[in-house]
């Protein structure tokens, strides 16, 4: 009687005694497969427990050791090779990172003012798994929360400095400054507002269109259509059946490859900005041992919160780092300039829609180091790490609409960023403008953050909550991030053991020290950066399954 | 004493393991006229057992009639949706056992290994935590 438990026929008279579900979740457009999600898993209870896809976890485990060994091994001759393959993508391919990029912005615009906004992710009757607040600190910790740490005074002051620098042409006609579009030479007032227009315009509306594409194309693909919650499944309208098969599996790797290279690299960096904030603060050292011992911290964290799960672990956490960054950010508008800070919100958020059309141009740009050098890069950094924040986000986001999902994913993030790169990165260049500070405009890149800070009331608060911010935001990336990789290498099941999650967690924090001590950081996040290019393809083929798979749901 | 209500906790992934667990809780419910309620927990993604929690509530519903078919008081089942089940299955067998209003588990363990130092398995768990009988089915 119990070997066909799985396959019991449902009766159609068949009433529930109990329910509790509040709703069935109406009708969706199952995709019948003859695929059997984990079907492709080995599992074992014997000796240790473990329930993973044979391929996928097996070629990702020994390819991440096999390439953390040979970077470490090779690190001289291999760091101009990734780092020359990356400038030249991002170099020779920038139009078609920026052309991607507007791609994914007007897609998501256009579903959220057509009727293909009005279907539900997991149905029409579906009820939304998490309340606004956690599932929006959730999403925005996991997307960017590390990176508005450290670039929200940074980046406003580099494209502040470089405007006011204006054009210089090199001998061959080509011009070799870093300054935005036209830059605006000797203008203070245009510097300042060229300069938050292309720093909203990296942290705006395109990073979050390229999450929201990976994020929506998975969430239509497991909750209205059924297939497993792993990145193949968004390719199921282009490559059928076969998506099951080796596209698939390569799809899933390459996944896991940018997710883990892409944390460790970012673990590995992030240990010495925070390591340069705490000895800015406390006098502490800058050694590897204090480097590995961060490390270590920011790991054991992460495993604390992945194995306490979804809900205890990092749904918490998110929200007590929402709260923190909110509490600063008030802080900065009340004891900075508040007045200069409320105004510059919209003339910013004009800048922004001003200069949005120019800034985003892919082709004939006269610009050419900053739009490569900046904004391909960062949109290739923003599709390495699209996998990763896509598919937590997808996670997180069952029973809202199209539109709402949209809305919350691409529009009150980019509100957001504009509002907390006016006040970090405003109130440093009016230190500089106004006061002729130049505190800020002199430090390294990872004390910039709290040079502005020195300039405010509670200093030594206020740097402290600064840094416990950056910590905890890189432990959100990196328990979601375990979360997720386990996913994808467990075939799309989110119920394989606790013990695998601590290996991937663990895993990712060994690579990190190794690539710390052993050198190759710089070489490996340029190779991960570098995955950027083929998730670009990936990504614009799910702009195509989207609206495909949207157009065959019920509405 | 005898026993009301057993509750048994069931994985329609892995019923191939749960055949003696089920045997054994028919078996009492045969002797003392108890109730059966089979629980399952499942998350919202897809997976094996089920596309979504709708469809997976209705395999459950269809196992416990069907298995409750021959049973003096019958059984029937209840579905909890998990965010992350792995996490939090023990917590939620656990609320199960007081909202039912269960007074005896029963339940299949998995197979004894190492990694049981570190990490308890479900059975062993639930035996230590709840307030009434539990019965691990090795």
């Amino acid at each position: 009687m119990t070997e066909d438990i799985k396959n019991t026929e449902i009766e159609a008279d068949d009433q529930p005694e109990v329910e509790p579900i509040p709703e069935p979740e109406g009708d969706t457009e199952i995709i019948e497969t003859e695929f059997e999600i984990g079907q492709d898993n080995i599992a074992s209870s014997w000796k240790l427990e473990f329930d993973i896809h044979q391929v996928v976890f097996t070629v990702s485990a020994l390819g991440i050791m096999a390439f953390t060994f040979l970077t470490m091994a090779y690190q001289t001759a291999l760091e101009p090779v990734f780092l020359n393959l990356r400038n030249w993508l991002t170099g020779n391919l920038d139009w078609f990172f920026l052309l991607s990029g507007n791609i994914f912005v007007l897609l998501c615009l256009f579903l959220i003012v057509s009727p293909l906004g009005k279907v539900r992710l997991g149905g029409p009757e579906a009820q939304p798994s998490y309340g606004y607040v956690g599932w929006f600190s959730m999403l925005f910790a996991a997307g960017m929360g590390i990176g508005l740490m450290f670039y929200g005074v940074s980046e406003p002051m580099s494209h502040f400095g470089t405007a006011m620098g204006g054009i210089t042409v090199g001998e061959d006609g080509v011009r070799t400054d870093w300054a935005p579009l036209g830059g605006a030479e000797g203008d203070v007032a245009e510097a300042a507002r060229l300069g938050m227009a292309a720093t909203i315009f990296h942290w705006g509306l395109h990073p979050w269109a390229i999450y929201a594409v990976v994020a929506l194309a998975l969430s239509l693909f497991a909750y209205n259509k059924g297939l497993p919650l792993t990145l193949r499944s968004c390719f199921y309208p282009i490559f059928g059946e076969r998506v099951w098969g080796w596209p698939g599996h390569i799809i899933d790797i390459l996944a896991i490859f940018s997710t883990i290279f892409g944390l460790a690299t970012s673990l590995g960096i992030g240990a010495q900005q925070s390591a340069a904030g705490l000895n800015f603060l406390f006098g502490t050292s800058i050694s590897n041992p204090m480097l590995v011992t961060l490390i270590i911290v920011i790991t054991a964290i992460a495993l604390v919160s992945v194995v306490a799960g979804l809900d205890a672990g990092v749904k918490r956490l998110s929200e007590i780092n929402m709260a923190l960054a909110a509490i600063l950010l008030v802080f900065v508008i009340a004891f900075g300039p508040t007045m200069a800070i409320a105004t510059g919100f919209f003339t910013n958020l004009a800048a922004y829609g001003e200069y949005l059309p120019a800034l985003s141009m892919p082709f004939g740009r006269e610009d050419a180091n900053f739009a490569s050098g900046w904004t391909a890069f960062y949109w290739a950094w923003w599709i390495s790490w699209s996998p990763f924040v896509g598919m937590f986000i997808a996670r997180v986001s069952r029973g809202r609409t199209v539109r709402e999902f949209l809305i919350a994913v691409l529009i009150v993030p980019t509100i957001l960023s504009v509002l907390w790169m006016t006040a970090m990165g405003g109130t440093a260049i009016g230190q500089v403008v106004n006061d002729g500070f130049t505190g800020v405009q002199d430090a390294a890149l990872e004390l910039k953050l709290f040079e502005m800070l020195t300039q405010l009331p509670l200093t030594g608060l206020t740097s402290l909550v600064g840094i416990v911010l950056v910590v905890v935001f890189f432990v959100t990336s990196s328990d979601s991030g375990s979360l997720v990789i386990d996913t994808i290498a467990a075939g799309g099941k989110v119920n394989a053991p606790t013990p695998q999650r601590v290996f991937w967690a663990s895993f990712e924090g060994l690579v990190a020290i190794a690539l710390l001590l052993g050198g190759g950081l710089a070489a490996l996040q340029a190779m991960a950066v570098s995955t950027g290019l083929p998730f670009t393809i990936v990504l614009l083929g799910a702009c195509y399954a989207i609206v495909r798979g949207l157009m065959s749901e019920p509405r | 004493m005898p026993y009301k209500h057993i509750m048994v906790p069931i994985d329609l992934e892995h019923a191939d393991r749960m055949g003696k667990a089920i045997d054994t809780a028919r078996a009492l419910a045969r002797q003392f006229d108890a109730k059966l309620t089979f629980v399952g927990v499942t998350s919202e993604v897809p997976g094996p057992s089920a596309h979504n929690p709708a469809e997976f509530e209705k395999k459950m519903a269809a196992f416990a009639q069907e298995s409750g078919a021959d049973l003096p008081a019958g059984a029937s089942s209840k579905t909890y949706v998990a965010h992350d089940p792995t996490a939090h299955i023990d917590g939620i067998l656990l609320d199960a056992v007081k909202e039912i209003g269960a007074d005896l588990v029963v339940m299949a363990s998995h197979i004894p290994n190492v990694m049981n130092a570190i990490w308890p398995s479900h059975g062993g768990k639930m035996a230590s935590h709840a307030d009434v009988s539990v019965f691990v089915v090795r």
